[in-house]
This record gives C-alpha cells, structure tokens and sequence, in this order.
C-alpha cells in the first residue's frame, strides 16, 4: 500500500531539553523521523526548544520553530503552518504529553490535524496504569498486583491478600521519598504509616515485590497492515528494581529458551494490539521469575525510547525511520532494510555478536544526592559496546564509560570485617558501582551462590564475571614475559584493554601494546548487518573483535576520522556530538570519505548513515591507535568530542597519528595554567589574580595572599567539576579534605573571586592563514561564579556597552592568534565595571557551538572543519559574522528533581543536564521563551516570597516594583521586609524558618507563595534555607537563586502578561 | 580437546573441541537463529548436516525433556563460536556439552563462525569433516569431508523415520504446566502424519487443534493410508532430497486423488511439487533461520517464519494445478502453494516453530479448517 495520498505535511514534536530520562536518543530519532518523511516528499514542520540538535538545523525540517515544547505555542505553529498531522512518538513522553494536551484543548480538532503513530487512546491506554492494567488482563496476560490504600487498616488488608513481600509506593512525593520495601507486617506497619504521612493525598500503593526478577525488553515494530516484527530482546544484567536507564543492559536475551522468547514475542505483539499502537515501534517490558519462569508483564511505551535507540544501533535496524514510514501509511515489505540494501523491512534482525550498555552516572555532581539505583532514573548517559561473546562487549563497555576504569578495577583494599561488610551492602543496595564491588568481592574469594543470593544477578553473567576476576587475578604481578602469544591473544578476545592487563602485569600500557603487536595480535572489524552474515552489507558499520577475518575493506579516497564524545555526562553531552555530526556532514560534501568513532548509543553520530564508515568503539588510546591503523586517514579532528578525543592527543600525535586543527600544544598551552598565564602576560590581557598550589599547606598560604573569596578547582578539568566557591579559610581547609586529592600532578588553581562581574562567553572560529572570525558573543544573565554550562546567555548581549564588545573582540582575535588555532574556539571573560578579565580560553568545540550557530545562522562546526582541512575562511565566505537583530536565549536544565536532598544553588561546578532555546524580538521575550522552554510555568497572580542577601537588597527593588505592577502581593522575612518598605513597596513579613512557626515553608507549602526569589552567600544562611528552595521545588514554583535570574524573571512575567508573544521560524531568521 | 574443521574447499578451522571426540562428515550449513538451539539439534532435518550456529553464545538454557523435536540429536557435528557456559534456567536439566557427550556428537568452539559463514554464504553449502580428540590431523578431516557424499539424491529419510505406526495425542503445555505435553481427550480430527523426520511440535500443534495424529513410516502404501480413513494427511519434514524419494510422491499422488485434505510440509511441500510434475533444486546455502520473512499473496500479509531447507521448489517449473500462495521476502523464493481444485497446500518453511516464531501457525488452522469442510461434506 502507498502513503496515504492525503498527509502532505507532518508537525514532529521534539523532546525538549534534555533531562535525566530524556536525553539525545531523541534526537537520534527525530532527525531519522524528518529524513524519512521528506524522503517521501512530506512538508516536515519541526518544533524542539533544544538548540543543540540535528533536529534543529535548518536543512533538517522546512520549518523549524525553536519554540517551547508546550500546547499553546504549539498551537500557534498549527495555526500558521496547517499541517496534515502530527507525529508525536519521535520526542518522549514530552511530546505525548503535549499531543493529549492538543486533543485536550481542541486543537486538533479546531483544525483538522489528526495524529499519526499512536492515537489518544493508544496513548493513554499505555500511560494511565489502571487502564493498562485491566487492558492487559483482557488478553490474558500476567501483571504485578497492586491496589491503593487510603488509611492503615486498608493498606494492611491490601499487604495481606497481596502477600510478602510488598512495595509500598506513597502518591506524589519526589523522587518516591518515602517509600520502601516491606518483608513482613512489622515492616509494613512501619513503612506504610510513614508512606501515608509523607504523601500529600495520604495515598500508598502496595504492590507486588518482583524485585530480583529478570527483567526483559522488547522492541517491537506494527505497520497499517499488522505485520509485527521484534526488532530486538534486551536483558537486563541488573534484576528488576533498578530502573532500566539505570540497569546494565545486554543485546540479545541470553537465558530464554525458544519458548520462552516466543511467549514473551507473542505477549509483545498481543499488547502492541491490545493497546492500539497501529504503527510505529514500541517497547515492552517484562520481568520474569527465574524459580518457574512466571511472566508479568511491566510497562509499554508506545513510541520510540532510549531502548529503541539502543536497539537500532545494536541491530542495524532503524526503528525511527522506519517508524515514520508506517505511520505515513507504508507496510513493512514496502520499505528496504538499508543495512544490506537487498533485502526487506519486514524481518527481524538476527545478531552473531553481544551488545552490553552501562549507564554513566553524575553523582558526583550531587554529592548530597543518594546515589542508590531505584526504580526512578538517575544516569546521564550511556556507554555501548559490541563483542563477539558477553565478556569481550562489557569489557569494552567498561572502558568506553572513561570513568577511569580500564576494565573491573579494583574498588576496595583490604578484607577487614568493616571492608566485607561495605562489599555486601554495596551488592545488597545497589549503586552506580555496584559492579565493581562485585569484582572486589570475587577477588576476596565469595563464592558465586553467596553473591548470586545477594545480587539475584543470573548465574550466566555472574559465571563470566567471576572468570575475568579470576583471569585478571591469575596475571597480577607477573611478569609480561610470562605471557605467550596464545595466551595474549585469549585474555584480548576476553575483551581485556591493554591499559588492565599492563597494569596487573606492572608494566607500561605501551610495553604491553607493543609485545601484542609484535606477536601479531591485532583486532578485526566486523559488520552490524541485521543479519548474521546471511546476507552481503556493503554498510560499513563496524567493531572489534579479535578473530580470524577482518570485515573493514578499507578505501583509498582521502578520509577524516572523527574521534566523538563518548557517553553523555553532565559537562560533556550532546552539544559535542553535534559538532562531530557537523565535520562529518561538511567534509562528506567537500568529497572526503569520514569515519566516525564514538560508543554513545542514543547519538546521531553513531547513527550508520551520518557518515561514511562508522566503528562502534569505545574512544582510549588503544582502541583509536587500532583503528587509525586500518585506516590510515590523512587527518585526525580531536576537538569537536569534548575532553574524550582531546585526552588523547598528545599521546595519538606522539605515535604519529595526523591530528588536524589546533595542535595538541597549543591546547595544552592553553589549559596549563602556569604557560596561559605567561602569554597572557606577553598579550598584555588581565586574568583574575591566580596561583596555582601543589599542596595544602601551599594552598593555604597562596590563598591568604590572594585574599577571599576565591574560586578553586583541580586543573584539566570539563563542567567545573569539583569547583567551588569558597569565602573564608575553613572553607578552603574543608574542600581541600572532601572535595579534592592535592598532589603535584593534580595541582589545584585559585582563582580571586569577582564580585558581581558579569560574566560573557565568546564563540570564534579561525583558519590556517591567521584569519579569526568572532561567531558569537554571549552575555551571561547570571553573575560570574556560576558555571557557564548553568548560566542563561543572551546573544547579542542585553546590556553590555558596544565599546566592551568591540574590546571583548579585539582580545579574542589576538588569543585566537596567540594560539594558533585552526578551527573553533570559546572565550570566557568576565567584565567588573570596565575591566575585562580572562577566565578562560578554549582552543576547540565549546558547549554553546550549536547555540551560536542556531542563533546567528552560521554552522560554526562546519566552517570550523572546513579550516581544518585546509580551506581558509575567506575562501568559505565567513568574514564577519555581526550581532544578529533578534534576541537568543540559552537557558539551562537541572535534574534536582530526580536528586531529593540536593541544593538548587548554582555555583562555579556544573549541574545542568541540558538548555533550551528561546528566541524573541527582545530580550524580555526570548528569555520568558527560554524559561517556558525549561517548563517553567509562570504564575499570572499570587504572592512573591523574597529573602534576598544584603548586597542584592537596593538592586531587587525595580523587579519588585513590576512584580507589583502587575498585580502581586509581597511578602519577605524580616530584613528584606524592611528594606523593601524603605523602599515605598508593600511588604507582609514571615517568619524564617528558624524563627518560629508558621513560617515560610509552611506558607509556600499551604500553596501560599507562588514565587520565590533567594539570593544566599555564606554557609550559614546557605543552610537556613535550604528547606524553602527544596519545598519550592517540591511545589513546582518559580524561584530565582541568583539577582540577575530574578531581575530577567520578573522582566519575562512582564512580557507573558502585557505583550503578545511571537513564534518564529528558524528559516525566516537565517537567510545566509 | 582440539579441534579441527575441514572444509572440502580446503579451508580449515581451528578450534577447541566439546561433546563427543571423533569424526563427523556432513554437509557444513549455518543457522542465524538466536533461541532454540536444542530444537534444532534435535531436528530430523539436519541428518546429514554439521550445524553453524551464527550466534556466539549457545548452551546458555542447558537442555530439558520438553523442548526435544526427535528423540535424539540428529546433525551430525556442532560449530559454535564461543563454549558454552554453564546453563542458567528453570527447566535445564543437562547442560548442552553433557548432551552432546551422552549423544556421541562433536562439537568445536572458539573459532571465526562468521568467517565460515561468509564462505559459506558466498561459495555455497559443502561438505565438510569436523574432528574431535587430543589430537587432531588437518589432513584426515579433509579427507572425510572429501569422501562424504553429500545430500544431492540421499534418501536419508529412512535413517531418520521411525519405521511403526504410531499414534500421537500430546499437546503443548502451558508455560504454567512448565511446557510439559498433555494429554488431548476428546479429538475431533484424525491426521495421518508420514513421518519423514517429523518434528514434535507438528504433532503437538495438531493434538493443540484437537487432532488425533496416527504417525506411519514413509513407505506405508497410502491404500493404507486412506483406509484409515483420515480427515486430513500431513506429510512431513525430513532430511534429504526431495527427488530421491520416488515412493513418497506416489503416496501423495494417490491420497490427494482420494480428494482427502492434504498438507505438506517442507519436504513434503518439495514431495507435492514434485508429485505434480513439477523440479525441486538444490539451493545455493539454503534457508536456516528463524527471521525469514514470507508473504502470503492471498493476504499481503507477512509471516515472520522459521526455516529449515536446502532444497527447494522450482517456481519455474510449477504445474497449472498448483498456485503460489507464499513467497519468500528474502529472495523471492517459493514458500507456499495450493491445489487450484483440491484441498492440497504446502508450506515450504516451518509453521510448527520449534524454534521460531508463531505467525505461520496459522497454516495449521487453515488444515484443520480444511479437514473441517471435507468433514462436513462426507459426513
């Protein structure tokens, strides 16, 4: 059957920002989606608030609104561009949520947009768990049970015909605080009364325990014609109570019979019917009993997800496109399957390989965060690593996650009971690290029932883990000559990494490196083909393996290899995949052949068709030297992934590999402290006064001269991590001892703070003749102090004096040059009254490349590739880029939701999991845009809680008098109070938390306050109200933390009240 | 043990060995499915044949008395590229080594599967040799793979069929009855079944439709046959080529001209085309798998299916009696044909699964369905 002849245009919802549980495999699949419906001649309308995606570009969609993700504003695009329909499935759950809120509001009615991919029922049969379950037993399948309870005798009578054990789960509280399992009545009593006390609508519900069943996904395809196919089964190494996100993950199923895979294939394809998702992909998830094989199933979602994502690239097959098609009315056997261009859709892929996924942490970022993995997702992102058997894909896994590990490091010394202890809870309640625990328990001799009993892992995997353990323990401290060639060669096909085995043997990683490869011992590449070799793939989707037969067929056309980002993490996320994705883009159509190596699954680099030749690989030394061997390309780009490819340069460049673009050196120059500073000092540019300390006592000394309040950190490093503000000596002596190692390879720097500066970003791009381009200049709405990744931004900037931009230029032009850079580069200043400081200078990809380009219609990492190989920017025709005429508005997302316990202050370390875009005719406009974006839901009336330090008393008065203005009520503590009715406002006080009740977080919980606005700076009052930010939270309120957000808010309430909001098309803003 | 591979190309593998020592010839062939390995094992079908199995880990579920489609292990020698772990399911209850060892099979692991599946694929099936022992000489493995046969014009039928009638009344178990057969008690239906290498789970996908299932021999004269007096004759899969088996076509031509609902079955599919006048051939690799997908013309639907053949039916050479009712989305090869005038189909791939999914199951409705109607109209 062809398309259905009457959809010619189609709006695709995107995701969004990305938070926890929502991350760029969304862009994965809306880039796939609007590729494959403009394949098939259809009008593609986009509307994502996220800048930094392939979505966004112009060239992706014919019209793309960088516009809040929300009904209204997507209700203006449907009026202006009158699409045919709508695909909801490609952007998460927000894009669902925001197609029943159009179905809610009339809206697609209003104008005849009918939704394609799933309808509202489908919808909402999947997400409302009462319909999903009584849906799920109509056609005979099995779920957990579960009621809710209202009081204790209920609850108790629940827990009994229920049995032990049960989970009791209150009703709304965040992050599911209060909740717990209960083993027994004793437990239950305790449990359910403190369940009900912390709900709000004094609601529980009790439910079935499966934890420690083995938890099953499946991915399934439907087309108009009910062909179903299962795109791939995914096991979850983690038994059921960890959030999949959270939970290592292996490609195929490995302990399902045949029948028991086809029951669950079955049980897939019954709930794909059942529900009503007529085309499109969907996932099902599963746990089973591994006592009696008793299937319930979980959960479905009816659109493409991280798991798709996953799938896809770990089968070949792409579930989003192919989705698009079905839902534009194609079958299965009409579409081709691209890996082997031979062959059909309609099949389902067949694997001769393992795929592992380990989620990648943060918590590091929140360390008042419990770090305890539950059923509600806390990781950032995600490693995928491919192998021909089970160990060799984790072990490859493990070392992509370039969390230090080189393999199952050691995580614990010493067998002391305190120690043994530690082991068996860290395997009891699991964490991020659970893992490796578990290799430190083997090491300690546990036998495997012990661990099995306490993890409830399956015995297949806990069999392969305790064999690396074993192998690895059998090498330490022997010497490399023990090895033999044989011997090698089996512990790489185990999937050992050099780096580990160098350092059991203790020997160097290049000692190790070069025996192997003086025994011939070299890996293979081998082919994703979606079908076990049956069929020929000339798709050169690649991995490693060490076998027989190298699959790589390698070319002889000059090629570019692209070194990516590697998982996402709070610092490094998809901004850097976006810059890999637009070199490849751009040296493709300049005739190059690219090759992409990255192992992040949900990214559009490691999509098949991004580039020329993909190696699914994790991104070290030795994993790169490899490939670049079989390839030999003639340059290598190591700036556009983040810190992954540039921690390998120096040593890529020293064993001869053609780095391209800025040199190694000349980033090293820049991030070593001590030689930036010394040109900066010959540039006669002005740094913030400095010193660098290789101890504590050196510490102390340097940061008495300098003076507080100081901003410290450890060197080389991304996202501020472990950066800190500190304000008087203590503080200092503390970070020293919690927060960092000193030593003389890790030196910490100490920056003199500044005060109320305002803090500017610069984006430049340069070429080989000494030619610099400044892309973008961003002011920071928030003060300096608060990390760049977390401050809001304004190009061009909102208040900052044409004669300090004109300055701001000149300085970046002459680092740019002082530099050598070829290619991109980022600038950090900070400007106090009319001094101008140096804070930091970037010779590569910053994280605001896609910002810039979206914002002033310049494809920065293009132009930036393009310098790279050779073509200066005068020959591109970049030779000015000026302000743009419209306002953008970057504004960053925060995970403090996901985190109960952890502080919403922004500071110098970064938290934000992702930004969103807003573009307007003013500033006011494209900031109230870029904080809708963030989903921040604007009160229009209500009171205003302030609580505000000293020194932002007299600056917050004129946001308070528009505040008032527009009809709100104040009310302040004490201090505030008085300084506000000073000032002619009229002013209500309420108690401070410590100064008796009711107070104020009795107020904002009686839903009494609506905004909240809290500036802090000492530790003391940093702690007085940490319930009030934590309760504003809780209550979804506005609240600003900082002055200038606070100054901005109250500027974009202004503009949602009394002016009339535009929506605005990228391809009418950028006409170059 | 080591292990060496041979093919009668020349190219050798090397590996570790498992199961049984000893040599084994066969022709080599490579199946890409993921699950039901020993469904596959125990096939009648792979007499003759050394299994590749393209997905890496294998063994992983142990063995169990349920999932058996033969009695015993019927392929000749297993490849596999990683050694198998210790099982880890509910219902194993011998671990696939242990297994092969009791079933006198050898086995090797540890070597490039991909690599021979790509020869495989490209150069066609051969014959090959795998050795087994302590120690093992290149130069004797190629020698046995040299001297096999191989399957073009083998009745291996005989060495696979059981030689007695018969009769069969199991049907699948539940998942909560732990997948173990039960009894049927009150069948509506009665099907001959000639056994050429019957797998189980057609018998118990008839039991499941209320079929009482009466097994005989592959030469039982079908005089017998119809005296019986079945609703339905099922001929079933086997191993081998379709054209040696001359006593077969006979039996078919004759039930069918006794109009009674007939269905063949993969080798029994190849058997009706050739009991129509119609040429099988010897396919390049074959089809093993269970992701194949089939089309049915009269629907458009498609069936994702099992698959198990390496002979097929010359669509060229099709009689006017016989219409295509399915082919294959691979290559276009013929899956599926039916008598224009008589209740006479058959399905080239495996609507019994075991292993595989179910789509295709619903070839046996449509037999029952058949059986039905010529039911009613001789009642």
């Amino acid at each position: 059957m062809p398309k259905h002849q009457d959809i010619h245009s189609v709006l695709l919802i995107g995701a969004g920002p990305i938070v926890i549980g929502q991350a760029c495999e969304f862009d994965y699949s809306g880039v796939q989606a609007c590729k494959a419906l403009r394949e098939e001649g259809c009008r593609v309308i986009l509307v994502n608030s996220n800048p930094a995606t392939i979505m966004t570009d112009i060239q992706t969609a014919d019209a793309t609104y960088i516009e809040p993700v929300e009904w209204q504003t997507v209700a203006r695009i449907i009026e202006m561009e009158r699409p045919d329909a709508i695909l909801p499935t490609m952007g998460g759950q927000t894009a669902l949520n925001c197609a029943l809120d159009l179905h809610r509001e009339g809206i697609l009615d209003k104008f005849g947009v009918r939704l394609i991919g799933a309808s509202v029922e489908a919808i909402r049969a999947a997400e409302d768990r009462g319909l999903f379950k009584k849906a799920m037993q109509e056609i005979g399948l099995d779920v957990a049970r579960s009621a809710f309870g209202h009081d204790m005798d209920g609850a108790r009578q629940i827990a009994e015909d229920i049995g032990f054990p049960v989970i009791i789960r209150p009703s709304f509280t965040l992050g599911g605080t209060g909740g717990g399992i209960a083993y027994n009545r004793e437990e239950f009593e305790d449990i359910a009364a403190r369940g009900l006390e912390a709900s709000p609508t004094h609601e529980i519900l009790i439910e079935e325990s499966i934890i420690g069943w083995k938890e099953f996904e499946m991915e399934v395809v439907r087309d108009q014609a009910d062909n179903c196919i299962i795109v791939c089964s995914i096991e979850n190494l983690d038994p059921m109570g960890i959030h999949t996100g959270d939970s290592i993950t292996v490609a195929p199923a490995q302990t399902l019979t045949d029948r028991e895979y086809q029951r669950m294939r079955d049980a897939s394809i019954a709930v794909l019917r059942r529900i009503g998702v007529d085309t499109g992909g969907s996932n099902v998830q599963f746990a089973v009993n591994p006592a009696d094989g008793r299937l319930i199933i979980i959960e479905m979602n009816p659109r493409v997800s991280r798991s798709s994502a996953l799938a896809s690239k770990a089968t070949g097959f792409p579930i989003a496109k192919i989705a698009a098609k079905l839902a534009l009315g194609f079958t299965l056997d009409e579409l081709r399957n691209d890996i082997t261009q031979a062959t059909p859709a309609s099949f389902e892929p067949t694997i001769d390989y393992v795929v592992t996924k380990i989620p990648r942490f943060a918590f590091e970022k929140f360390p008042e965060a419990d770090d305890h993995l539950t059923t509600q997702m806390k990781s950032v992102g995600e490693v995928m690593a491919i192998g021909r058997s089970f160990q060799e894909s984790l072990q490859k896994a493990l070392r992509g996650l370039e969390t230090g590990v080189d393999g199952l490091d050691e995580k614990l010394s010493g067998s002391d009971p305190e120690t043994l202890q530690k082991l068996e809870q860290e395997m009891r309640v699991p964490g991020p690290e659970r893992l490796w625990y578990l290799a430190d328990a083997v090491r300690r001799g546990w036998n495997q029932d012990k661990i099995q009993q306490i993890t409830r892992i399956d015995p297949w995997f806990l069999e392969q883990i305790f064999e690396l353990v074993q192998q690895e323990e059998c090498l330490r401290g022997m010497p490399l000559a023990s090895l033999n060639a044989a011997r090698l060669r089996e512990l790489k096909s185990m999937g050992f990494s050099d780096r580990r085995l160098a350092r059991l043997l203790g020997c160097r990683e290049s000692q190790l490196r070069e025996q192997r490869q003086k025994w011939g011992i070299r890996p293979v590449y081998k082919r994703v083909d979606t079908c076990a070799a049956e069929f020929h793939s000339p798709t050169p989707y690649l991995y490693s393996t060490y076998e027989m037969e190298c699959e790589a067929e390698p070319g002889n056309q000059p090629k570019i290899m692209i070194l990516g980002g590697g998982p996402n993490r709070i610092g490094q996320g998809i901004e850097f995949d976006y810059c890999c994705v637009h070199a490849s883009m751009a040296l493709h159509a300049d005739g190059f052949e690219t090759i992409m190596v990255n192992c992040n699954p949900e990214t559009v680099s490691t999509d098949y068709d991004t580039s020329d030749r993909l190696y699914f690989e994790p991104l070290t030394l030795e994993d790169v030297l490899e490939i670049v061997a079989v390839e030999k390309p003639q340059g290598v780009i190591v700036q556009f992934g983040g810190q992954t490819p540039l921690k390998l340069a120096n040593d890529l460049e020293a064993a001869g590999v053609p780095i391209i673009g800025t040199t190694p050196d000349s980033i090293d120059l820049a991030e070593d402290r001590e030689r930036f500073q010394q040109l900066l000092q010959r540039l006669e540019l002005r740094q913030p006064e400095n010193a660098i300390a290789r101890s504590a006592p050196e510490a102390l000394s340097k940061a008495l001269e300098l003076g507080y309040p100081l901003v410290v950190r450890p060197s080389y490093v991304l996202g501020g991590r472990a950066m800190r503000i500190v304000y008087a000596e203590e503080d200092l002596q503390r970070y020293m001892e919690e927060a960092v190692r000193i030593s003389n390879d890790q030196p910490i720097l100490l920056d003199r703070f500044l005060n109320d500066a305002l803090e500017v970003d610069i984006d430049a791009v340069a070429d080989q003749d000494g030619q610099v381009v400044v892309a973008g200049i961003m002011e920071h709405i928030e003060q300096a102090g608060v990390h760049s990744g977390d401050s809001a931004c304004c190009l061009p900037p909102y208040s900052l004096p044409e004669a300090i931009q004109t300055e701001l230029r000149r300085q970046t032009v002459e680092l740019a040059l002082a530099l050598g850079v070829v290619g991109l580069m980022n600038c950090q200043f900070a400007v106090q009254e009319d001094r101008i400081y140096v804070l930091e200078v970037n010779p590569r990809a910053s994280r605001t490349v896609p910002f810039v380009s979206k914002a002033t219609g310049w494809p920065l990492a293009k132009i930036a590739s393009r310098c790279m190989t050779g073509q200066t920017l005068k020959a591109q025709g970049v030779t000015d880029i000026p302000n743009p005429r419209h306002f953008s508005v970057k504004e960053a997302v925060f995970p403090f939701i996901k985190f109960p316990g952890v502080d919403i202050l922004l500071g110098p370390e970064m938290k934000s999991t992702g930004e969103v875009m807003g573009i307007g005719a003013s500033f006011g406009e494209a900031f109230l845009k870029a904080q809708m974006g963030a989903g921040e839901h604007f009160p229009s009336a209500g009171t205003v809680f302030i609580s505000v330090r000293d020194a932002d008393k007299d600056k917050l008065v004129p946001a308070a008098l528009t505040l008032v203005d527009l009809g709100f009520q104040l009310v302040a503590t004490r201090g505030t109070a008085e300084h506000l009715r000073a000032q002619g406002l009229d002013v209500t006080t309420v108690n401070k938390v410590t100064e008796g009740r009711p107070h104020i977080v009795d107020a904002i919980k009686n839903g009494k306050v609506q905004i909240i606005i809290n500036t802090v700076d000492e530790r003391q009052s940093v702690r007085d109200s940490f319930s009030i930010r934590r309760a504003a939270l809780q209550m979804g309120l506005t609240y600003y933390t900082t002055l200038a957000g606070a100054i901005a808010g109250a500027e974009a309430i202004r503009v949602l009240m009394r002016e009339k909001r535009s929506v605005l098309r990228l391809q009418d803003l950028q006409h170059h | 043990m080591q292990a060496v591979l041979a093919l009668a190309d020349g190219s050798i593998f090397r590996g570790t060995g498992f199961g049984s020592s000893g040599l084994a010839a066969g022709e080599i062939c490579f199946n890409t499915a993921m699950t039901g390995y020993q469904e596959i094992l125990t096939d009648p079908s792979y007499c003759g044949q050394i299994v590749t199995l393209t997905y890496p880990h294998i063994g992983n579920t142990g063995i169990n008395p349920e999932d058996m489609e033969g009695a015993q292990i019927f392929c000749s020698a297993l490849v596999l590229r990683n050694m198998p772990r210790t099982p880890s399911n509910w219902r194993s209850q011998q671990s696939l080594p242990d297994f092969l060892v009791e079933q006198g099979i050898p086995a090797i692991a540890g070597m490039d599967t991909r690599a021979l599946t790509r020869r495989l694929r490209n150069g066609g099936a051969q014959n090959a040799a795998l050795l087994v022992g302590v120690k093992v000489d290149e130069q004797e493995a190629l020698n046995a793979a040299r001297r096999f046969p191989g399957l073009l014009g083998r009745d291996l039928v005989q060495d696979v069929a059981a030689q007695h009638s018969s009769e069969w009344l199991l049907a699948s178990g539940s998942p909560e009855q732990a997948y173990q057969a039960q009894p049927i008690t009150h069948p509506k239906h009665h099907v001959v079944v000639y056994d050429f290498g019957k797998k189980h789970n057609i018998l118990r996908l008839l039991a499941d439709r209320a079929c009482r299932v009466t097994l005989v021999s592959p030469k039982t004269p079908a005089a017998e046959v119809i005296a019986l007096h079945p609703d339905g004759v099922l001929f079933s899969n086997g191993p081998g080529d379709p054209d040696a088996l001359d006593y077969a076509q006979e039996a078919l031509r004759e039930i069918m001209a006794a109009r009674i609902p007939t269905f063949g079955l993969c080798l029994g599919h190849q058997l009706l085309g050739l009991a129509l006048g119609a040429k099988t051939i010897k396919m390049k690799f074959g089809h093993h798998g269970a992701n194949h997908p089939v089309k049915d013309l009269r629907t458009g639907r498609v069936l994702i299916t099992s698959q198990n053949h390496g002979f097929a039916v010359d669509a060229q050479t099709l009689p006017d009696v016989l219409r295509i009712t399915h082919t294959s989305l691979f290559d276009g090869s013929l899956q599926g044909m039916a008598h224009k005038d008589l209740p006479v189909f058959s399905f080239q791939g495996h609507p019994e699964a075991g292993p595989g999914p179910h789509d295709a199951s619903i070839i046996f409705d449509a037999f029952v369905t058949a059986m039905q109607q010529y039911g009613a109209a001789h009642a």
